[in-house]
């Protein structure tokens, strides 16, 4: 097996400044092969998204604290210089937003974003930028792109806009591609479109890619590995297959089973749970999830769960792994 | 675009009919008698009827309002009570001096307004920001006449550096480029400029400020923009409303400053203004609001259309 093209071990982000830190990720590890599709699936504030601007390093440096190693492409992302991190960024890493409403400047033309991007990291001419530009948005299948290229982000969809928002993540043939609920601002038939379109540019272009969710559905359908994050860490993480087949961990078991049909549609959110997450900046010790788990016993409490490799590729972090797994 | 200016520039008519109408009325309306500062308290029943047909205060307020409107229209505003000049000559003087004035204020204000804005928004918190605010907030607080004296008081009586008041040596109101006239011009010119500044300097921070959270910052480091280029990013998001805040000031600037052109004398329009209600000279006060107002119904014209020009949201058709 070649090296993962993204290693993330033990890493942990916290915010300071606020009267305790909070602790928003809390060791997780991940490893991403070339060419495969992850997907990171946990309720709202489980810290999906600032795990992936941890490995773009986007939080803001001054009040946030960064612990652990981050890999990609090679490159130690922690240890990168200024100049370094501005060629590592949209180049070796790229990145989609929830909502491409926000994440476009608003005053620029789609084409004129593009251009940048692609002058930024290869020094292009503003004329080589937009045909770039033009190539992308037609390998992202935006109608008549001539002249979408020419307009601003307000004067397309919602579901144009997101392909604009790919074309511009993809404008520098980026080894890995982080993608943060991508469809989750999209309607039902838009987000299936959207789905798709990423799916295939995965295979054709090889690229490996983090797809944040809370949707059981999307992940199963864009994945070859789910992570399930609940309170900054990875409690369960394993293959589509195996996580549906053989879910683990409370938490996942909770997840799976509080949808009725047991099928796996589009659109339906993680919230059946009863509780709700803990305060990050007070973490309770022990496992997480115990308050909302019915399956707590007294060790819970206090003893924080390590990762178990229940068989290839899945591992759980829960103190009665075995016990469960047996029922 | 064409359709839009053209729309935009017919709105116009309406609105400076109206503000006509307005100065008009606004002076009609006020209490006291007009002739009050050409004739002398003795002055005969019979004089007074007869001034008040000459200067047609007699008729009604209708057939005065259209008078007055008619002979604007050919840039005749009639002739000042107290002086008996002309009121076209004597605004169009007041307001060179207040344009040259205002300029030099603005230029000031604009800038170091724009610069703390940015660099104190995009720099939040940092001791630029905070110096850079409190800046502001003394320019926005501080009354101005007050600093205007205090800096005459510094500047002219102790240090005998710059002149306290006039527009130039010899009481002269005709400006001209020389360091003689210019040496007049230093000390309203930056008491004027603060205000600005100030309110320009604090919106421009929250703007700022407001376009840095959101997340199109974050996608444009994302796709490896340097902090240079994400600025130039927050400054043209910024211009259209940077634009809005500026065009007003620069509004209130041109309108001339009463006070302070009072405590400089200098003689512009809010001296003239000050001259013309404190000797009830109606002509020469309906004359000058109504330049006055002109300058802000045109100057909001140009302020929509450069920023209609700068953001691409705003309706063009
Ligand atoms: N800059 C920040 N300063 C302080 N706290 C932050 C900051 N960014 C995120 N957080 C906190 O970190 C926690 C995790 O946030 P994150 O955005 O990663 O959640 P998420 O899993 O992406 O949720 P969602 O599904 O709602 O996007 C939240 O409690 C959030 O309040
Ligand atoms: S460790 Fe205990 S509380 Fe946590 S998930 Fe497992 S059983 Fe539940
Ligand atoms: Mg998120």
């Amino acid at each position: 097996m070649s090296a993962p093209i993204v290693k993330v071990s033990n890493l942990t982000v916290s915010f300071l400044g606020g009267p305790s830190p909070i602790c928003a990720v809390n060791g997780v590890d991940l490893e991403l092969e070339a060419g495969e599709t992850y997907a990171l699936l946990g309720e709202s504030g489980s810290g999906k998204s600032v795990t992936l601007r941890a490995l773009m390093r986007l939080n803001p440096e001054k009040k946030t604290r960064v612990e652990g190693s981050i890999l990609v492409g090679g490159q130690d992302v922690m240890a990168l210089s200024r100049t370094e991190l501005q060629a590592f960024r949209g180049k070796t890493l790229s990145m989609v937003f929830q909502e491409p409403a926000l994440a476009l400047d608003p005053v620029y033309t789609l084409g004129q974003q593009i251009a940048e991007a692609v002058a930024i990291h290869e020094g292009v001419s503003q004329a080589e930028g937009r045909k770039r530009a033009l190539e992308l948005f037609e390998r992202v299948r935006i109608p008549s792109p001539e002249r979408r290229l020419d307009a601003y982000p307000h004067e397309m969809s919602g579901g144009m806009r997101q392909r604009a928002m790919i074309a511009l993540a993809l404008a520098c043939k980026p080894q890995v591609l982080l993608a943060d609920e991508p469809t989750t601002a999209l309607d039902a038939t838009v987000q299936i479109q959207i789905l798709l379109l990423l799916r295939e540019l995965q295979r054709e272009l090889g690229l490996a890619i983090i797809f944040v969710t809370h949707d059981i559905g999307v992940a199963v359908e864009v994945a070859d590995r789910v992570a399930v994050m609940y309170a900054g860490r990875i409690v369960e993480t394993g293959s589509v297959r195996d996580l549906i087949r053989n879910p683990s961990h409370p938490y996942t078991i909770g997840l799976l089973r509080s949808r009725a049909d047991g099928a796996l549609q589009k659109g339906a959110r993680l919230e059946t749970i009863p509780g709700s997450p803990p305060d990050l900046a007070n973490l309770p010790p022990g496992c997480p999830f115990a308050p909302r788990c019915r399956f707590a016993i007294d060790a819970c409490q206090t003893t924080t769960p390590e990762p178990v490799t229940i068989r290839d590729g899945q591992i759980v972090r829960c103190l009665r792994v075995g016990e469960l797994e047996a029922v | 675009m064409l359709v839009y200016l053209t729309k935009r520039i017919l709105y116009t008519i309406p609105i400076v009919l109206g503000v006509s109408l307005v100065c008009f009325l606004l002076v009609h309306l006020a209490p006291g008698d007009p002739l009050v500062s050409v004739l002398p308290p003795d002055a005969s029943e019979d004089l007074k009827q007869q001034l008040l047909v000459i200067y047609g205060f007699d008729r009604p307020y209708w057939e005065q309002f259209l008078r007055w409107v008619g002979r604007a229209l050919q840039g005749d505003l009639g002739y000042s009570i107290a002086s008996g000049r002309s009121v076209t000559t004597e605004v169009l003087r007041a307001v060179g001096n207040t344009l040259i004035l205002a300029s030099v204020a603005t230029v000031i204000g604009f800038f170091f307004g724009l610069l703390f804005g940015f660099v104190g928004g995009y720099f939040r918190d940092s001791w630029i920001d905070k110096t850079a605010s409190a800046l502001a907030v003394v320019g926005v607080s501080v009354p101005h006449y007050w600093l205007g004296m205090v800096l005459v008081i510094i500047f002219s009586s102790q240090l005998n550096w710059l002149p306290p008041t006039g527009a130039g040596p010899g009481a002269s109101s005709d400006w001209q480029p020389d360091w003689a006239h210019i040496r007049h011009l230093i000390l309203p010119a930056v008491t004027m400029s603060v205000i600005p500044m100030g309110i320009i300097a604090r919106t421009i921070r929250a703007l700022v400020a407001d376009i840095l959270s959101q997340d199109f910052v974050q996608a444009l480091r994302a796709k490896g923009m340097g902090e240079l280029g994400v600025f130039l990013h927050i400054v043209k998001n910024a211009a259209p409303t940077a634009l809005a805040v500026m065009g007003l000031q620069l509004g209130y600037l041109l309108g001339g400053s009463i006070l302070i052109e009072t405590v400089f004398a200098w003689p512009g329009t809010g001296f003239l203004l000050n001259a013309a209600i404190f000797q009830r000279d109606l002509p020469l006060l309906q004359g000058t609001i109504l330049v006055l107002a002109l300058f802000f119904v045109l100057l909001n014209l140009i302020v929509d259309l450069v920023q209609s020009l700068l953001d691409p949201r705003i309706q063009r058709s």
